[in-house]
């Protein structure tokens, strides 16, 4: 297990005051000056040292994604946006960040904007968060009074931070659309290239962090790359907040090393499967975008980056849903494809059309109303949706269900049959093609 | 998508204003962004509109925001009917909006919707005493703490149908109540079992500036590195790594583990195994093998060992199965990142953007493109006259055909022949990057060259 030591987030449940004073006893805000003297490369480096994937979801590199920005301003100013909307279902960890422990991130945005020459940085807060914008503004102008940041402050970096109120929608968790929404305009993703490190906010180099990625960056630098680097293992460093929710016995955000097993970690945090290990039907391991991965295979396998896409899923945000065997699979994979059909922006076609089709098939095959051939169609389906949409959304919505059917075959099967061997007034449809 | 339209004209107020108050704070707000980049406060003033308006956002409200913000008004009521969060009718005094994605779902949010439904109705309407209405929403984040709901602003975690109703008793008789858990938890910790961070050394503020000893030990602030460092390794893992834009590395990686009936019959098998349909029916809801050791296992998972067993090679046999190479990151959604071949991309981007900043702005294209590429040979004239016809390749209309044709590119073996950097100079020239890799130029010429020879 990870030594309390080794924790970054050390008031993640809130136990501790989120203030100023007591953050700054928990180490935040410690020798920051100090630390910009390094200079940007030095950061940089220090970033790429530590091997750090982005916490977001994607596991982009972020130290390569800083270097991205331009050495020099050609007249534009930089900008850095933090993107704390947290949709991912199953995912609630940036939350205790902003709740518990704000302060970490405000220094990370200074450090990160000091490293990418920006002077203003936008923090996008999903419009749920009411309790958690209120925090963090505080958190905020604690920091302005103690001048730690603004115009003219301790560390002679002038620099600004804006919290941002979103309104719901969980697209705007794609950078693009979160670029789109912060400018006042509907959330829907723009196309790569320009990448946002040229062509960004307002027009303006941009680089858009995952709240995690930014309120590590602080203990990162003063530890060092190195130590961080030594934590989990190889090109999966460090420590990841898990979010375990789902039929454990005690669902929780804990704080552990990648590459911690699936087993160790609901045994150690969680109090262990409810009803037992035997009774573990399959688990998502990344958020809702990510396909499930069976029992048998999840069960001891280690939580990291790279070891749960050889199983052909993912790790994603990190938020591993649990679900046992009195889990009616088919209706949940169901609810996740009302969820991307709700929440799909309505601009690529694939997108908009078929979250909605996909949706509706999945609707009657959880009822078994559904003839078996339509199985192979609605896969067919996923893959032209997967990877034919501007964003990953399309992508998101197609993997679950490849997903389901990838390992839950015989289960529709057995719906089907039961459905069509009971006599129904109505014919079984068929999906129109 | 949702379909979301205003409230019929007999519910919508005659006019709205700001209160004073709420105009000061607007000023606020948008002096958060940019001059000129007022639209950027929409949403917030939005928010603040619909509080001051009993929680719902009428049409005049949208129009008062948009004149405010100088904005035409359909761009505001765009953001308006996009955005989930504003209700666009009336709603109760206590607005319920019930998270019902899986991880709530799995721990008993169907029981609180069903209460909900016994007790208020279909969701959308409000209660006849006009103190409840309630709605199903989509995730709202605090999945460790489930099933919750959000009652206007506040969360309102850990619940039972028996103490939701509680709650609402409470609310609507106006006692007071606890935000956040509703048993006893005081975040997302595990209840009762916290087994972390309880050195007390973590919060004493002894351990505050320890790191600062590995810099002394260094004897002297660790030198920064060098200023070309970093912008050369970006580029070098551009080239060691160069991919088009939308590459498949990075999906997860599929096995053709789906024993579909057709894929049996296809390799002359029965379509559906008697023993399955058995299986199937024998079983309870769940289908997934009890344990390892089940000889029966095989048949339904792929599993390297049993594609060796059927003489197929164990991994590799699909293009994306391909094991990845150490850098290649995978793309998942909640997209903050991007994938591996986005890292390649914007590498290059990069580079070709820092080389492009060094000339003036009004060099030629010759001279920009020669910057950053290498120029491929061209011909004097067409070979035996006839050149190709080259607005065949997708992307390359009647203008770009010309130009090509100016570069001496006259055949599709040429362009099927260029490499990455005669790709790049090409780009640049045409003051299209990256497009080439896009819509895959070389790959079109190459298909279309193949009868010719």
């Amino acid at each position: 297990m990870l030594s309390d030591q080794d924790r970054i987030f050390t008031n993640l449940y809130g136990l501790h005051s989120p203030g100023l004073d007591a953050a700054k006893k928990r180490g935040a805000w410690d020798g920051t000056k100090f630390l910009l003297e390094q200079g940007r490369d030095w950061i940089i480096e220090e970033m790429k040292a530590s091997g750090l994937r982005g916490r977001g979801g994607a596991g982009f590199p972020t130290g390569l994604k800083w270097s991205f920005m331009p050495k020099k301003s050609d007249g534009r100013p930089h900008y850095l946006v933090v993107n704390a909307d947290e949709s991912e279902p199953g995912t609630c960890k940036d939350r205790e960040i902003m709740r518990h422990d704000p302060h970490l991130l405000i220094e990370g945005c200074m450090l990160a904007c000091f490293a990418m020459n920006a002077h203003a940085c936008y923090v996008y807060i999903r419009g749920e968060y009411v309790a958690e914008k209120h925090a963090l503004q505080k958190a905020v102008d604690e920091a302005y009074a103690a001048r730690l940041v603004g115009q003219s402050n301790v560390h002679d970096y002038p620099f600004d931070i804006y919290v941002h109120h979103g309104a719901g929608a969980y697209i705007c968790g794609e950078e693009t659309a979160l670029i789109e929404s912060l400018e006042g305009k509907k959330g829907m993703p723009r196309l790569k290239p320009p990448f946002p490190a040229n062509m960004g906010l307002y027009g303006c180099p941009t680089t858009v962090n995952n709240v995690e990625s930014i309120a590590v960056a602080g203990t990162i630098l003063r530890r060092g790359g190195a130590w961080f680097a030594g934590l989990g293992g190889k090109n999966n460093t460090g420590t990841k907040l898990f979010c375990v929710s789902g039929h454990v016995n005690k669902p929780c955000n804990v704080e552990e090393e990648l590459g911690i097993t699936f087993r160790e970690l609901i045994d150690r945090h969680c109090g262990g499967m409810r009803g037992g290990w035997d009774n573990l039907l399959c688990s998502i391991p990344g958020g809702s975008s990510v396909p499930l991965v069976l029992a048998e295979q999840i069960i001891d396998a280690k939580m990291d980056f790279d070891t749960l896409r050889n199983l052909g899923s993912g790790l994603g945000t990190a938020a591993v849903i649990v679900l046992d065997k009195s889990t009616d699979i088919v209706a949940a994979i169901t609810r996740i494809s009302y969820f991307y059909k709700h929440e799909s922006c309505g601009q690529c076609t694939p997108c908009r059309e078929g979250t909605g089709w996909m949706w509706r098939v999945m609707q009657r095959m959880t009822e078994g109303r559904a003839q078996k051939r339509e199985i192979d169609m609605l896969f067919e389906v996923t893959k032209q949706i997967e990877g034919h949409t501007i964003c990953a959304l399309g992508d998101a919505a197609a993997w679950p269900i490849q997903g389901l059917i990838r390992h839950f075959r015989p289960e529709i099967e057995k719906r089907i049959d039961r459905y069509t061997a009971n006599p129904h007034s109505e014919p079984v449809p068929m999906a129109a093609e | 998508m949702a379909n979301r339209r205003l409230a019929p004209a007999s519910e919508q107020p005659e006019s709205f204003a700001f209160s004073p108050e709420n105009a000061e704070w607007a000023k606020t707000q948008i002096a958060k962004y940019p001059e000129g980049r007022q639209a950027s406060a929409v949403i917030s003033l939005l928010w603040r509109a619909q509080e001051q308006n009993g929680g719902w956002l009428p049409r005049a409200a949208i129009e008062a925001v948009a004149a405010e913000l100088g904005m035409p008004n359909i761009r505001v009521l765009e953001v308006a009917t996009f955005y989930t969060m504003f209700a666009l009718e009336p709603v109760g005094r206590f607005w319920i909006q019930v998270c019902g994605t899986v991880p709530c779902d799995s721990c008993g949010a169907r029981g609180l919707k069903e209460m909900l439904q016994a007790r208020l109705g279909p969701p959308g309407h409000v209660s006849a005493d006009g103190t409840f209405s309630w709605l199903e929403v989509e995730c709202l984040g605090a999945c460790c703490n489930a099933p919750m709901v959000q009652i206007n602003q506040d969360y309102y975690e850990d619940l039972t149908p028996e103490s939701l109703g509680q709650l609402m008793d409470d609310l609507a008789a106006g006692r007071p109540v606890k935000v956040g858990s509703q048993t006893g938890r005081v975040s997302s910790e595990p209840q009762g079992a916290v087994n972390t961070l309880t050195d007390p050394t973590l919060f004493d503020g002894s351990r505050v500036g320890a790191w600062r000893k590995r810099f002394e030990e260094a004897g002297k602030v660790e030198t920064p590195a060098a200023q070309t460092g970093e912008a050369a390794s970006g580029t070098q893992q551009a080239a060691e790594n160069p991919k088009p834009a939308r590459p498949d590395v990075g999906r997860p990686i599929e096995r053709p583990a789906s024993d579909a009936p057709a894929q049996r019959a296809a390799n002359g098998e029965t379509p559906v195994k008697a023993e399955d349909r058995a299986d199937a029916a024998e079983r309870g809801r769940s289908t997934a093998k009890h344990g390892s050791a089940r000889p029966g296992d095989a048949d339904v998972l792929d599993s390297p060992a049993k594609r060796v067993a059927e003489g197929e090679p164990a991994a590799g046999d699909q293009g994306h199965q391909d094991v990845p190479a150490r850098d290649a990151v995978p793309q998942q959604p909640e997209a903050s990142g991007a994938s591996a071949g986005e890292v390649a991309a914007e590498a290059e981007e990069a580079r070709i953007a820092g080389a492009l900043a060094a000339l003036p702005k009004d060099a030629s294209p010759e001279r920009k493109a020669d910057a950053v590429g290498k120029r491929p040979p061209g011909l004097d004239a067409a070979r035996v006259g006839k050149p190709d016809d080259l607005t065949r390749i997708t992307g390359v209309g009647p203008g770009n055909s010309q130009r090509l044709n100016g570069l001496g590119i006259y055949h599709f073996d040429q362009i099927a022949a260029w490499s990455r950097d005669e790709i790049t100079w090409v780009g640049t020239y045409l003051a299209f990057p990256g497009r080439i890799d896009r819509e895959n130029w070389v790959g079109q010429a190459k298909a279309l060259s193949a009868p010719a020879q």
